[in-house]
């Protein structure tokens, strides 16, 4: 029987996210680089440009996804390289919920960020 | 039927003058993932000056307020600029080998993902060298 490798549990849907959002983020990364080092340069950014950007709901819904699937898409992947390397029991435990709670924290500040910018409310 | 196939532990980093291709691959695809997620948070965290500029009307417009004097100061550091051509060469070669390894899912060139994976880097390296003007402007 062959071998398994991988890091992500048997029958879990991990893997299939992880894959998921990587199909979405191979196409949002490269725009994001194009549009803010090609389009736009970086250090011609001000905050009413960043502004300009934002207040249009569909790059804001578009960004606010980007974040979500990247934030996922990097700690999921964080995750399964520890248990890779051997992290489990209850080392497992706490760098789950330690890495749950990051990212809840990542995505809310992304969030009020791009609210900020938006001109809605920043909680 | 699957195949049992013996590449011995690539975590095993000691052993890297035996690595093939495609443990080459795995380990630049971890170590660029690595960069691009600890990347994710220092940019969020830079970005957050936008909250305490908000609604800073007068200071918006005259281009003084926290968010645009942080990035345009960070911008006009050389090692930054440096820094933000490394993170190119590590984004593309994380979305390249990314797409080698969506294919390589679906069972698609699999004979040929040693090859994929040397174009991978050659592309990656033309990407960032075209690049560099675009990313050093105004440095100087």
């Amino acid at each position: 029987m062959a071998e398994r490798y991988s890091s992500f549990e048997r029958g879990g849907r991990g893997w299939l996210w992880q894959r998921i959002t990587a199909g979405f983020l191979v196409v949002v990364l490269a725009f994001h680089f194009f549009l803010l080092h090609f389009v736009n340069h970086a250090d011609e950014v001000t905050f009413a440009l960043s502004s300009a950007r934002m207040t249009d709901l569909t790059y804001y819904s578009l960004m606010v996804l980007f974040l979500i699937t990247a934030t996922f898409h990097g700690v999921n992947g964080v995750y399964n390289a520890l248990v890779n390397q051997g992290l489990s029991g209850g080392k497992k435990r706490v760098v789950k919920y330690t890495l749950i709670a990051a990212s809840l924290v990542l995505v809310v500040q992304g969030i009020r960020t791009a609210n900020a910018w938006a001109g809605f409310p920043t909680f | 039927m699957s195949e049992s196939y013996d590449r011995g532990l690539v975590e095993d980093f000691g052993r890297w003058r035996e690595f093939s291709a495609g443990m080459w691959a795995w380990v630049f695809h971890k170590f660029t993932g690595w960069v691009l997620v600890g990347y994710l948070f220092t940019h969020i965290a830079v970005l957050s000056t936008a909250i305490s500029a908000a609604g800073q009307t007068q200071a918006i417009a005259a281009e003084n307020d926290v968010y645009t004097t942080v990035i345009t100061a960070l911008e006009s550091l050389l090692v930054v600029r440096i820094l933000e051509v490394g993170l190119l060469a590590v984004a593309v070669f994380h979305i390249l080998n990314g797409c080698r390894l969506l294919l390589v899912d679906l069972g698609v060139g699999l004979d040929s993902q040693d090859k994929s994976f040397y174009a991978s880097l050659v592309l990656t390296g033309a990407i960032v060298v075209a690049s560099v003007p675009t990313f050093l402007a105004g440095v100087f």
